[in-house]
């Protein structure tokens, strides 16, 4: 799976550090999750640290094979603040899906600030075990 | 030897004793320790918010197993602990594409800026932020004192 590094119209690709603020040409800002992404036997699984997002702020949408995590983290600090060590603004990342990842069958989870997705293989790029006829 | 008729002498102790442990103190610059700690690096990222009678810690962890959470307040100190697992175990090494998360025990001190009542302390885990909201203690609140007009 390939991350899409050319810049959106939004975005540009910088470290994926969560406190990180990328440099964006909106006056909205964005940080990149980041990301654990690992091949089971019947597709991929990505997790990404999203804090603070709730089910109502979170968007992921594929389009062309093009994968697209949007969120935003709406918690505002209970009282005035004394003192800081992080923000929350924005989470945005977008991925290249490989033909073999059957996104019609991408499901997601979130829970205590983590997305799960699970992008399945296609049928067609499942390993197969071809049985030989023995002819006597 | 250094006495107080020798002057620089007496200049030069007092200028390494001003410089010591300056970032050398184990001979090599800006070394902390022989092995990191658990607290190596700060983790979790906090902010602490403040109103009159209330501070409140709001920890940025994601991914915690809510059962490990533990938390112990002493006077003016707050300590966190807890684990983010990591992946299901029987996950290869080489099966993974990225892996950018970290994952393990963690345990962080936190000084306070006022004492806290720490049978009133009340926490929270929702969305990935655990919130810790801690009452000031009433013994530190100022009191009103009202002038006597003769």
């Amino acid at each position: 799976m390939a991350e899409k590094t050319v810049d959106t119209p939004t975005t540009q690709e910088s470290q994926a550090v969560a406190t990180r603020p990328e440099g964006t040409r909106t006056p909205e800002r964005y940080v990149t999750p980041p990301v654990d992404i690992y091949e089971m036997p019947d597709g991929l699984v990505l997790t990404a640290d999203v804090p603070g997002v709730t089910h109502e702020h979170l968007d992921v949408r594929v389009d062309r094979h093009m994968l697209t995590i949007q969120a935003q983290a709406d918690h505002m600090p209970a009282a005035e603040p004394t003192y800081r060590e992080y923000e929350l603004v924005n989470y945005f990342r977008q991925f290249e899906l490989s033909e073999e990842v059957d996104a019609e069958k991408i499901s997601a989870d979130l829970k205590h600030g983590v997305l799960t997705l699970k992008l399945p293989k296609t049928e067609k790029a499942k390993p197969r075990k071809i049985e030989v006829a023995a002819s006597s | 030897m250094a006495t107080a008729w020798n002057p620089m002498e007496v200049l030069r102790r007092d200028i390494d004793r001003a410089f010591q442990n300056a970032g050398f103190s184990n001979g090599f610059p800006f070394r902390t320790a022989f092995l990191p700690g658990w607290a190596a690096r700060r983790y979790p990222l906090i902010n602490l918010t403040q109103d009159r009678d209330h501070v409140y810690i709001e920890a940025l962890a994601p991914g915690l197993d809510p059962n490990s959470i533990d938390l112990s307040v002493v006077r003016n100190v707050l300590t966190l602990s807890g684990e983010k697992r990591h992946h299901p175990e029987d996950i290869k090494l080489e099966a993974f594409h990225r892996h950018e998360r970290a994952a393990g025990k963690f345990i962080r001190t936190i000084e306070l800026p006022v004492e806290v009542d720490a049978d009133q302390v009340k926490a929270e885990y929702k969305h990935g932020i655990l919130m810790v909201t801690l009452p000031i203690a009433e013994a530190t609140k100022p009191k009103q004192i009202s002038v006597q007009v003769g």
